[in-house]
């Protein structure tokens, strides 16, 4: 355990001087999330009863400080609830498949009971399989679209007649090990799912990216790049306008990288969106988080982008990881959700600090600087989310989220403090 | 997000290869050494004053760890214990890769002897990062650092690094934002080395001087007075040694600097470093204070700001306008909270309350109808109904009964009770304890009874106080009821002598309008006294365009300081020599001609001879036979030609006609005197002559006067030229 707390500790540390050390991305955040709970949870001992409550409670307790390390990074806090997904469904498909027959409601010795479903429940081989490409069995889309194969075995799968209370004690330590190693499994796939997230996406590009078009981008982001850069790959010919997103200019990296891979590229500043627009067959640009109602948290500058593509009708494209997929509403969102920089982005302090002299007048600063981080784009503007699982329609997010996280863990952080 | 990984990445990743074999240290001193933020720091060490609800000391440790230091030895010395046991219940302790060491001294008296011990203990082995535990920045010290290990490698004297930051100075007060007198660097534009560090500008009246030799070893040179020191430094090791070498070097910046900058004997050197995008700034006073907390509060200090540093379950929201506000607080709905405001956990605030511009500890009880602005609450503070309170401090545990109003720049220290209604005066400091009788005069000693070692009485009752005090409590509010309105507790120091008049300079509160209207004036005196004492090139720049129209108000100045002086030549019987020295010098300030000083000198001359004893014209034609006897030589030495003679000449008239009549029925005596004395030759007489031909007649009254003595002259050439032939 005190390995882990050093991990832990280390993590919480880059969370919060993030902006500092400059590490993150929400991509990268992501994925150490993930792997920082899988030692958690392979540090974990596992009682002989309530072992899914037991990880349950070790990943909140961690959970918990990370998110409020950090309370702006929703990734973090959507990894975490999709771990504590990932080991409710373990937990009920190993209760499923030990106790035959028998319907979900006598599972008593877990809290994964509530899960979301009375609809069959998957093993972990097929979540596993089926996270790759589609998506959970509740889901209508999933319905429509042919099922893996595997997902034919729990439902019916009955693994005879042996009586419960027996089979349940003797039972108990291999199902113990096998709840954990089947959860780090899944967990192993999940880092897998983000690790190959971009690539997942960037295959959809051709789809969307055709001859000779213009697209219009802000700011920077690696999943737009890499989208771009696929479908130059296929030979598309096309041009790309790029926003450069002040006050961070990151929109001057991505022209670099981008003429570094030979695509025609034009940079403009951000006020000129309006005026270049028309021209603009498509608004591609990368997220920072995709709330439950479809509404986008993106690098601030875009919500302006997508008003201007709505005027002149013009596809408003959105790329995100599904670790982007955040099961929280916004309220408020221009404030709670955001984070307010420093104003030297701005402004240079040398040349302004004698309007920041409190010595004389009132006392009371009159010069206020404002410097979001991000955006809120409403799903209205949204014509499209492109994740890892394919295309989706705004008003559909609700469902992809309620495939990847159990209603239980929404609420993580106002929980009292778990005694660890 | 995301993308632009790369840059930064490898950046970063260069640096540690370079530090990884020896960690960064850095030495934090949780002691300032003064006495500035009194009474409060009687009762407890500055570096846990909190600054917008988080003691100061968390801000420098949050930003050594975030910058890369592995290792930071912590000096503490008054209130040693509390600083200790406050690190205890922190988190700081239990961080890995960050090493947080206590060293406790008893005895130190200054930063200098705080280091001369770190050195003793034989602790730091590599560059270290120098830093007190009331400053806060969010720099990154990567650059710095290597900035400073390359000159390093380079020049083995370059021991130093100092943190600078550009900040203008008030046009009014002169001094720094955060209330500090106004610095002055010269820094070689190039190296970056700093060449030249003065503090308190202000008094020097807008001059300056720098030795020459400055200007003669470096070919270029920057002087500066936007710069604002940071008070951080990356030092080498060698820094230690030369405090234990020069056991006398007490202060960072006063000594340790001057040795270096001014003495120059071990050739070692200071370069500076200058942070363009980044905040950095040192709690001096209770301006620095105020201003530093409403830089956090305007997140320029980011991420070192109040939602994102929270200690503990406290966090903190920030809403729209600047609004700090913890989760649990208990509004009342028809309470304002304005703008830049911080409300910390648990406090309840009463119906009609308004508050704007401040900063609100936890536990705080506000009732209703009270007006809080500009002001800074502590935590567990009782405010009833219709308080009002400007640009004061308030610390933990004070009750301000109803009614109660504190004018702007109060300061109440811990646990002081105002009584009902009591209008507390602007600027007064408020405290439990007595303020300390004995008060060194000299600044330098004052710290002495900062430490915990040698207690000054009030210190001791402090302690006893903290202890189980009801009795003594009890005692005193009897004691000082009077002194704070009924039901009060506390005294109100006075303010020592000399630092009178710099109150507000260093309070929270802003400058009042009438202070700012009576600076303004005598800056503009100042700028003329300026213009008039000198057109030194230093200075030009401030100079006002109508120099030319004080040039007459400068000839008289100069005259009067010629006076003076040559009057003080005659009664302590200074040579001659040293005379013209003293007038020469004159002459120099005043951007003076040699004809303007001959002038001036024999107005005196006449002068001087008028003073002396005389009944009759005779008597007073002797006089000035036996001035200009003994000054001729000084008369002489600014007589280089005719048209200073003439000048002479002019100026007698201008005598005789103005100033003292007397002289005038001695025109030509004088002249001829003059004249035989071979002050004056007869070319300029006649020079004279013929420049006063197309006068008025008025002007040609001395002409006329000398008219004999002007043909006899004549005449006396017409002989010489004969006899020539």
């Amino acid at each position: 355990m005190p390995d882990v707390q050093a991990l832990v500790n280390e993590f919480l540390f880059k969370l919060k001087n993030g902006e500092i050390l400059k590490i993150e991305g929400s991509h990268a955040t992501a994925r150490q999330t993930a792997i920082l709970l899988r030692s958690v949870i392979s540090q974990q001992r596992i009682p002989h009863t309530h072992q899914a409550a037991a990880l349950i409670d070790a990943v909140k307790a961690v959970g918990e400080q990370l998110v409020a390390a950090n309370p702006v990074e929703l990734a973090v806090g959507n990894i975490v609830r999709r771990v504590l997904h990932i080991i409710r469904e373990e937990d009920l498909s190993l209760t499923t498949v030990a106790m035959a027959g028998l319907n979900v409601s006598p599972v008593s010795d877990d809290e994964g009971e509530t899960d979301q479903d009375d609809h069959p429940v998957l093993s972990a081989a097929a979540v596993a399989a089926a996270s790759r490409n589609t998506l959970r069995p509740p889901s209508l889309q999933t319905l429509l679209e042919d099922l893996p194969d595997s997902t034919a075995i729990p439902h019916t799968s009955s693994s005879g007649g042996d009586s419960d209370g027996k089979s349940k004690s003797a039972d108990k330590s291999t199902r113990s090990r096998k709840l954990k190693h089947d959860v780090i499994e899944a967990l192993n796939e999940l880092i897998g799912d983000i690790d190959t997230c971009h690539e997942q996406i960037a295959e959809q590009a051709v789809e969307h990216i055709h001859q000779n078009e213009v697209i219009l981008t802000l700011g920077s982001s690696r999943t737009v790049l890499e989208f771009l850069c696929a479908a130059k790959e296929k030979k598309r010919s096309f041009r790309v306008f790029i926003a450069e997103g002040a006050p961070r200019y990151q929109g001057h990296l991505l022209a670099k990288e981008l003429v570094a891979r030979g695509l025609q590229t034009t940079l403009i500043t951000d006020s000129a969106v309006f005026a270049m627009i028309s021209r603009v067959n498509m608004v591609i640009v990368g997220a920072h988080a995709v709330m439950a109602n479809g509404g986008v948290i993106a690098p601030v500058g875009l919500n302006m982008v997508a008003l201007a593509a709505q005027r002149h009708a013009v596809p408003f494209v959105v790329l995100a990881g599904s670790h982007k997929l955040c099961p929280l509403y916004p309220h408020n969102p221009e404030v709670l959700l955001n984070e307010l920089r420093s104003p030297s982005e701005l402004l240079d302090f040398g040349e302004f600090s004698d309007c920041m002299d409190f010595g004389s007048g009132t006392g009371s600063p009159l010069l206020h600087v404002v410097n979001p981080t991000f955006d809120y784009v409403p799903p209205k503007l949204v014509s499209l989310f492109i994740t890892d699982t394919g295309g989706h329609n705004p008003s559909y997010v609700y469902r992809l989220i309620a495939d990847y996280y159990s209603n239980d863990d929404l609420v993580l952080q106002r929980k009292p403090a778990p005694t660890n | 997000m995301g993308a632009p990984k790369k840059a930064p990445a490898r950046a970063v990743s260069d640096d540690p290869e370079d530090l990884a074999s020896v960690p960064l240290q850095a030495v934090l001193l949780a002691d300032s050494f003064a006495t500035r933020f009194r009474p409060i720091t009687l009762e407890r060490p500055k570096v846990l004053l909190p600054l917008v609800n988080l003691p100061m000391i968390e801000y420098t440790l949050a930003w050594l760890e975030s910058a890369g230091v592995e290792e930071v030895f912590l000096f503490c010395c008054a209130h040693a214990k509390q600083v200790i046991s406050y690190l205890e219940n922190s988190q700081w302790y239990a961080q890995p890769k960050f090493k947080v060491t206590t060293i406790e001294s008893h005895n130190s008296v200054s930063a200098g002897d705080a280091l001369r011990l770190i050195y003793e203990r034989n602790v730091i082995h590599g560059d270290f990062v120098l830093i007190s535990g009331d400053t806060l920045s969010n720099m990154s010290l990567m650059r710095a650092l290597q900035e400073h290990k390359e000159r390093k490698k380079k020049d083995s004297n370059a021991v130093m690094t100092m943190v600078i930051q550009r900040s203008k100075p008030s046009p009014i007060t002169q001094q720094s934002r955060l209330g500090t007198d106004g610095l002055f660097m010269a820094i070689d534009p190039t190296t970056k080395q700093l060449l030249y560090y003065e503090e308190n500008t202000n008094h020097l009246k807008g001059t300056l001087s720098i030795d020459k030799m400055l200007l003669v070893d470096n070919s270029s040179i920057t002087l500066r007075n936007d710069i604002q020191d940071c008070y951080i430094d990356i030092c080498s090791p060698e820094v230690l040694s030369l405090f234990t070498d020069n056991f006398d070097y007490q202060h960072l910046r006063r000594h340790f600097m001057k040795g270096l900058l001014v003495d120059d004997i071990m050739g070692y050197k200071i370069f500076t470093h200058e942070i363009h995008s980044s905040y950095a700034a040192r709690v001096d006073n209770y301006r620095g204070y105020d201003t530093i907390s409403k830089d956090i509060i305007q997140r320029w200090t980011y991420p070192l700001v109040p939602d994102v540093l929270s200690l503990g379950n406290s966090a903190t929201n920030l809403e729209r306008q600047g609004m700090y506000r913890a989760f649990e607080i208990g509004q009342s709905r028809s309470a304002q909270i304005g703008p830049h405001t911080v409300i910390g956990t648990n406090t309840t605030i009463g119906s009609n309350t308004k508050i704007t511009n401040s900063v609100v500890g936890k536990n705080c009880a506000i009732g209703s109808n009270v007006l809080i602005e500009g002001s800074y609450v502590w935590d567990n503070v009782t405010i009833e109904d219709g308080c009002e309170l400007r640009h004061a401090i308030v610390c933990d545990g004070v009750i301000m009964k109803s009614g109660s109003v504190l004018k702007p720049g109060v300061v109440l220290s811990f646990k002081v009770v105002i009584g009902q209604n009591f209008v507390v005066p602007p600027y007064s400091k408020v405290s439990l304890l007595k303020q300390p009788t004995k008060q060194d005069s000299d600044e330098e000693l004052e710290y002495a009874d900062n430490d915990s070692d040698t207690l000054d009485p009030a210190t001791r009752t402090m302690d006893k106080l903290n202890g189980d005090s009801s009795l003594e409590f009890s005692e005193m509010q009897d004691h000082v009821s009077s002194e704070l309105g009924y039901g009060g507790a506390g005294y109100i120091w006075s303010i020592c002598e000399g630092s009178h008049e710099e109150e507000w300079r260093h309070s929270v509160a802003p400058i009042p309008p009438e202070k700012v209207a009576e600076i303004t004036q005598v800056i503009e005196d100042d700028l003329e006294l300026v213009s008039q004492d000198s057109n030194a090139p230093a200075s030009s720049g401030e100079l006002k365009p109508d120099t030319q129209i004080n040039a007459e108000d400068d000839a008289v100045y100069f005259e009067k300081e010629v006076e003076a002086t040559f009057l003080r030549a005659v009664n302590e019987n200074v040579e001659v020599d040293h005379v013209i020295l003293e007038v020469n010098s004159l002459r120099l300030s005043y951007n003076m001609q040699a004809a303007d000083c001959a002038g001036a000198i024999f107005h005196s001359m006449m002068k001087l001879a008028l003073d002396a004893t005389h009944s009759s014209q005779n008597e007073l034609l002797r006089n000035v036979h036996e001035t200009v006897n003994t000054w001729q030589k000084l008369l002489k030495s600014y007589l280089p030609g005719k048209d200073e003679e003439i000048e002479v000449i002019l100026k007698f008239e201008e005598i005789c006609l103005e100033s003292v009549r007397e002289l005038s029925p001695l025109f030509t005596q004088i002249l001829h005197l003059l004249y035989e004395k071979d002050i004056i030759t007869e070319e300029a007489i006649e020079d004279w002559e013929s420049e006063k031909k197309d006068a008025d007649e008025a002007d040609r009254v001395f002409v006329k006067q000398a008219e004999i003595f002007l043909k006899w002259l004549r005449e006396a050439e017409e002989d010489d030229e004969e006899d020539d032939e």
